[in-house]
């Protein structure tokens, strides 16, 4: 497959503009799945539309993909507020209850899977593909489905800006000024409900809460501003979905949806190493940086003290003195020797003036920091 | 003063998150303009007395009214401070930002903060002494500065009402000082206190009034008339003997 075939050929560009529209979308409602510390409600819902795939066939008959969304999207629903109603009506934490709902809904799902296997109907083949997705069977009305759910979510997002916010960061407070929060929860479970039965078709059951988890928790590296946070997700998304089009595309047999999720656990993986103010690299050499500095800092104020006891401050002792200090090199004295603060003649060491001066202030700033 | 309208009277008040009562029959009035302290040992209720005030939970039985009504008819006066603990401060977002967040009440459903309210905010900033920290990000803020942020949020409510769930936990002695005086200030403009406390020792140097609660009210009223061994063994259970100079 070439290149160009992406802007000549249909249906790969049916496929890739699907996937890019869904990378989006969850990257968007998956920033409040992720803030909202309900990174695995997205797993539960996902599980819990099974079984609605499956009635909805057993019902009507037809292998309609809207019909079969719409199962799909009902099931999510109740399994979502039966998660939050267990939460709020027993002791059970959040995670059990998601786990139970999870298990019990797919558990349920598969039974009716495989009582549809052994139904006389010759229609029955490929449910299972909402297990996995199959990306190839998206056809233009569903691109245009999810384009209208993205494009009115993001009006509901812009509309409610200010209240999501508010709710995400404290909600007891948004309660207390006078704000409907059980309008707001509905709100916005039920739009992350929705982005997650839109990919069923594609990315599968199994795989749709790294949809949206994946592309929230590699841009929550980039940045500290939500705006910013929704945004960089709806574009990792996006291309997620692109490169994984692409890459499957291009290979005989590599089924997307599994792709599309690779790709997105690259992002993730980039950003937890490579990303400047929260990533793993650059805190082990702000770390190790402020050691070194630490060091010599510790070493001067060391020097400090045995200088002090003397009238002037520049008279030199022996190096080896410094040698009872722990974490004392030579060069960690060269370097000190290179900013100025002591000068080193033969095996010895003096303190000069803005050693000296430096040293006190160090002292000072200790004494200031734990305001 | 006899005819005016407690700041918050509560009625009957139980609540209960299993089958133990958290408190039980609660009868209170708190009169406008006071600074008040509620106190008693851990599970006596103190943060529920407050979230039942705001409606934040709803009690098995009993009535809470601000100002002569109910609290969904007076959000606009009433002003909370919630403990630092309640939220997660590595949420990404700034001080000026969260500041802000105390305008969104006035203005209500969808419409935006613009520059009355921010200009709102920077105040309130300047008043708690964190204007310089404006664009911090609040994870990269001390205990202090959050507790400060939040009472600066609170402060851009412009409220009647504040309630304070434990704004000294965690502060050192500067911010302390810094925010008592704050409130000091607030109740001389006229405004009613209402102050989750745990440090007995300071409470006749801090407050004018006192609640004493353990599930049930003990005593509640002025300070120099209440504030004794008497009642303090009552609300801890214990022999209690705190240095009182009246």
């Amino acid at each position: 497959m070439e290149l160009t075939d992406f802007f000549t050929d249909y249906t790969l560009r049916t496929i890739t503009l699907g996937t890019a529209i869904l990378g989006a979308i969850c990257g968007m409602l998956g920033s409040f799945a992720v803030l909202r510390k309900q990174s695995l409600l997205g797993d539960a819902i996902s599980h819990a539309a099974l079984p609605g795939i499956a009635l909805a066939f057993i019902i009507t008959g037809v292998k309609d993909a809207n019909i079969i969304l719409i199962g799909a999207l009902i099931s999510g629903l109740i399994g979502t507020f039966w998660i939050k109603s267990i939460v709020k009506r027993t002791r059970l934490k959040n995670d059990t209850a998601l786990g139970l709902i999870l298990s019990l809904f797919f558990g349920f799902g598969m039974l009716l899977l495989t009582f549809i296997q052994k139904m006389p109907n010759a229609n029955q083949a490929g449910l299972d593909k909402y297990l996995f997705g199959q990306a190839a069977t998206l056809v233009e009305e569903d691109v245009w489905v999810m384009a209208t759910v993205t494009g009115i979510s993001l009006i509901v997002l812009l509309l409610f800006w200010k209240e999501l916010k508010l709710l995400l960061f404290d909600a007891d407070y948004t309660k207390t000024l006078g704000f409907n929060t059980r309008f707001l929860d509905i709100l916005i479970t039920t739009f992350i409900v929705l982005a997650i039965v839109l990919g069923l078709q594609t990315v599968g059951v199994v795989l749709m809460s790294a949809m949206l988890l994946a592309p929230a928790a590699a841009a929550r590296q980039w940045t500290n501003n939500l705006g910013i946070m929704i945004f960089l997700a709806s574009i990792f998304g996006a291309f997620s979905g692109v490169f994984g089009t692409a890459i499957s595309a291009s290979q005989n047999n590599l089924s997307t949806g599994p792709v599309i999720v690779l790709v997105a656990a690259t992002f993730v993986l980039i950003s937890f190493i490579f990303s400047p103010g929260r990533g793993l690299l650059f805190r082990k050499i702000r770390f190790r940086k402020n050691r070194r500095e630490l060091h010599l800092k510790k070493t001067l104020t060391f020097m400090h003290h045995i200088v002090k006891e003397h009238e002037n401050i520049s008279r030199p002792h022996a190096i080896r003195i410094l040698n009872n200090f722990q974490g004392f090199t030579r060069k960690t004295l060269n370097k000190l020797e290179d900013k100025k603060f002591v000068r080193i003649e033969g095996n010895q060491w003096a303190m000069t003036q803005e050693g000296y001066d430096e040293a006190e202030s160090i002292y000072n700033q200790l004494g200031s920091e734990n305001d | 003063m006899k005819d005016r309208l407690p700041a918050i009277r509560i009625d009957d008040l139980t609540v209960a998150y299993d089958y133990k009562p958290v408190l039980w029959d609660i009868d209170l009035i708190i009169p406008e303009g006071v600074l008040m302290a509620i106190v008693g040992p851990n599970g006596a209720g103190k943060s529920t007395l407050i979230k039942s005030i705001l409606g934040i939970i709803k009690p098995i039985a009993g009535s809470v009214q601000v100002f002569g009504q109910p609290y969904k008819k007076q959000v606009d006066k009433v002003a909370y401070v919630p403990q630092k603990g309640s939220v997660d401060w590595d949420f990404p977002t700034t001080a000026l930002d969260v500041v802000m967040m105390g305008t969104y009440g006035s203005l209500g459903w969808i419409k935006r903060p613009g520059q009355k309210e921010k200009k709102l905010a920077l105040e309130a900033l300047e008043k708690v002494g964190m204007l310089e920290f404006k664009n911090r990000q609040i994870s990269q803020l001390s205990g202090g500065q959050q507790q400060r942020i939040f009472l600066a949020r609170a402060l851009v409510q412009n409220a009647a009402i504040y309630l304070m769930d434990e704004p000294f936990q965690g502060v050192d002695a500067t911010t302390e000082k810094a925010i008592i005086n704050i409130l000091k200030e607030l109740r001389k403009a006229g405004k009613t206190l209402i102050v989750v406390h745990h440090d007995l020792q300071t409470v006749p140097e801090y407050f004018d009034w006192v609640t004493f609660l353990n599930v049930k009210g003990i005593a509640s009223g002025p300070v120099k008339d209440i504030f004794n061994d008497d009642n303090l063994t009552k609300t801890y259970g214990i022999n209690y003997k705190v240095a009182v100079n009246q």
